[in-house]
């Protein structure tokens, strides 16, 4: 046999095999899609698509699912998930909002005010905040900031005033939004950086020749010239904070409460939940049949959520691509 | 005005939007490299408080007290044992894709659309959150058809979780920087070597097998060193398809594939399984095995800044970092 390895193998044959390692990784995704969507289905068949609505609360429903029996009548599949679904929505609204500012102000400091010893120290820093684990960023956040939050911050008033519906300990919004901005914000800064690197320069130094300030010069023309890829940096990201889940369920306070922002500044420190974050929480129960229909369910919308974000992006780059530099 | 040749114009000519915006700029420069030591310096802090050598080679006992518990050498095998299981998967498949790609993807309407196909089917699994993975994982290894891959309960349900099971997932994982990594290296080579070589009578293979494959092999490493430290890092695959289980569970009587199909953990599960969030109320084990973790993605972030270096890119953050 090591005989038939080292002769030369014949070119049909080897293109055959290698097709055929090709088809088998993209028929891996058809498959991740069609059993995700085959175990969802249980749960739109009971419940249609107002399971995304509001009403009733998560906890007891999951409680039914999860102590039912392996053939559980159609009630049992009743689900109302709003609160997960606008957990996820105001986090990742909220830290790619934010993390996208900080991005385009940061590449801005790095491309063009920062002094060379400055840059030379910047660009391995955001390399690592790209690529510590989230598990530490959820371990510091719940051994650090959520018992400075819930001990120095958050006022008793506060937590009294809510003390009927839940209890504020400091894991909540604020915690959530803090971390996965600094999470985030690392890969828009690699992507925009490369933007703002292939503006040719003398678009800026036109700028500074006709006497605008540096500063308003890279905000006006090489910023404006890479809009495309801070498109492309805003849907990489949120792809990247919607699907973010061990982190989450460590410091978000795991109760399935929609935060109301008719609280005011309490709105900030109420627990939520997200879609991710609920299905690591309740992932032991997935063998039981409504369960695990709704954890599948939750991973469909996250699936079906990122397709939609590729597509919205590549149809905002596409009336952007006769400006913009990089398309 | 203080302006002339080479001179910044003064700041107090400026509008006040434009001084707001360069305090933000340095502003947010600086706070992100604070942000970065502070994250380092805590670890550190904490590894010195917490991390004893002892604590790397004795295995995790069950205990009420903290001093019983032993130490976490399972879990720092287990991250090893998945690691290997994950980049053993996604070689093959992944530069077996690349090179398909590259080398034989042109030509006829019929294959330039299977080829793209297949891209972007890569890109949909670099952008599928690490959770849904897992919970396909679980979907997939739970029938009844993989039985033998992990531990079958009396009543007839397949567990589903197994090292085999999470190692094939992590290659998963692993396959979309491989793959890009392979394919840009491959298209990079320029044409004029493959031409000598069908010139000289190679067939394709024979050109990819002598001359293409070993002139990208460091383009091969650096999408390993990304996998890799992808891996390392997944918590989600881990958590669903490992079983959690402190040491290493066996399955069965065969010596090897016992513990294939057996669970355990991982680091990244012992962090999560001794903070507040999970089980334990461990926080100082959690530290420790969090501080071995920091360390071993450092050193694979040095390790793929070097290999960055040596083939040089605009900014350094994109070409071999593991952020994009």
């Amino acid at each position: 046999m090591l005989k038939r390895l080292r002769d030369p193998w014949p070119d049909h044959r080897a293109e055959r095999t290698l097709g055929a390692v090709s088809l088998l990784v993209g028929a891996a995704v058809v498959a991740m899609v069609a059993f995700v969507g085959v175990h969802a289905w249980p749960i739109f068949q009971h419940n249609g698509l107002s399971w995304l609505g509001p009403g009733g609360s998560i906890e007891t429903e999951i409680a039914n699912m999860g102590s039912s029996s392996q053939h559980p009548p159609a009630s049992v599949y009743h689900l109302r998930a709003w609160p997960l679904v606008y957990g996820t929505l105001i986090t990742t609204a909220i830290a790619v909002a934010l993390g996208l500012v900080i991005a385009v102000f940061s590449s801005i400091f790095i491309v063009e005010l920062a002094p060379a010893r400055l840059r030379k120290v910047a660009i391995p820093v955001i390399r690592l905040l790209a690529s510590v684990p989230s598990v530490i960023y959820g371990l510091i956040g719940i051994l650090v900031l959520v018992p400075f939050v819930g001990n120095h911050i958050i006022t008793a008033q506060q937590k009294a005033s809510v003390q009927n519906v839940v209890e504020l300990t400091g894991a909540g919004l604020a915690v959530t939004v803090v971390i996965l901005t600094v999470m985030i914000t690392p890969i828009m800064i690699a992507l925009i950086c490369e933007a703002f690197v292939s503006v040719p320069r003398s678009w800026r130094e036109g700028a500074i020749a006709l006497g605008v300030n540096p500063v308003r010069a890279v905000l006006a023309v090489t910023v404006r010239a890479a809009r495309p890829a801070i498109v492309a940096a805003a849907v990489l990201a949120t792809a990247r904070a919607l699907g973010e889940a061990i982190m989450i369920s460590m410091v978000s306070g795991s109760r399935s409460f929609a935060p109301r922002p008719g609280d005011g500044i309490t709105f900030f420190f109420e627990p939520l939940r997200t879609l991710a974050s609920a299905i690591v929480d309740y992932h032991e129960g997935v063998s039981a049949p409504a369960l695990g229909s709704a954890l599948y369910a939750f991973a469909f919308l996250l699936l079906f959520s990122a397709f939609v974000l590729s597509v919205a992006g590549y149809l905002i780059k596409l009336p952007l691509r006769k400006y913009g530099v990089r398309g | 005005m203080a302006t002339g040749p080479g001179r910044r114009s003064s700041l107090r000519s400026w509008r006040w939007s434009d001084r707001l915006a360069l305090a933000f700029a340095w502003a947010a420069g600086l706070g992100l490299c604070a942000i970065a030591t502070a994250i380092v310096v805590y670890m550190g802090y904490r590894g010195v408080q917490y991390l004893r050598p002892s604590l790397l080679f004795s295995r995790p006992s069950v205990s009420t007290t903290q001093s019983g518990s032993g130490g976490f050498l399972d879990p720092l095998l287990g991250t090893a044992l998945l690691t290997l299981i994950g980049v053993v998967l996604a070689v093959p498949l992944a530069v077996g894709s690349a090179i398909w790609i590259a080398e034989y993807g042109q030509g006829g309407r019929g294959r330039e659309y299977l080829a793209r196909t297949v891209e972007s089917s890569i890109e949909v699994v670099a952008g599928t959150p690490d959770i849904v993975i897992a919970i396909f994982g679980l979907a997939i290894f739970q029938l009844s058809l993989f039985a033998p891959l992990s531990f079958t309960a009396s009543g007839g349900g397949v567990f589903g979780k197994s090292f085999i099971a999470a190692g094939a997932m992590m290659s998963l994982i692993a396959l979309p920087p491989l793959f890009t990594a392979t394919r840009d290296g491959l298209q990079a080579v320029p044409a004029h070597m493959r031409e000598a070589a069908f010139a000289l009578g190679k067939t394709r293979i024979a050109t990819i097998r002598r001359v293409l494959l070993p002139s990208v092999r460091s383009n091969i490493a650096a999408g390993v060193t990304l996998g890799v430290s992808r891996i390392i890092g997944d918590t989600a695959i881990v958590v669903l398809l490992l079983g959690e289980t402190l040491r290493f569970e066996t399955q069965g009587g065969v010596p090897g594939l016992s513990m294939l199909r057996g669970t355990g953990s991982t680091l990244t599960s012992y962090v999560y399984d001794n903070s507040p969030a999970g089980e334990g109320a461990a926080p100082q084990k959690a530290y420790a095995a969090a501080v071995v973790l920091m360390v071993f993605v450092l050193a694979l972030n040095l390790i793929v800044d070097r290999m960055g270096q040596s083939r040089g890119h605009a900014t350094g953050l994109t070409a071999a970092g593991p952020v994009v």
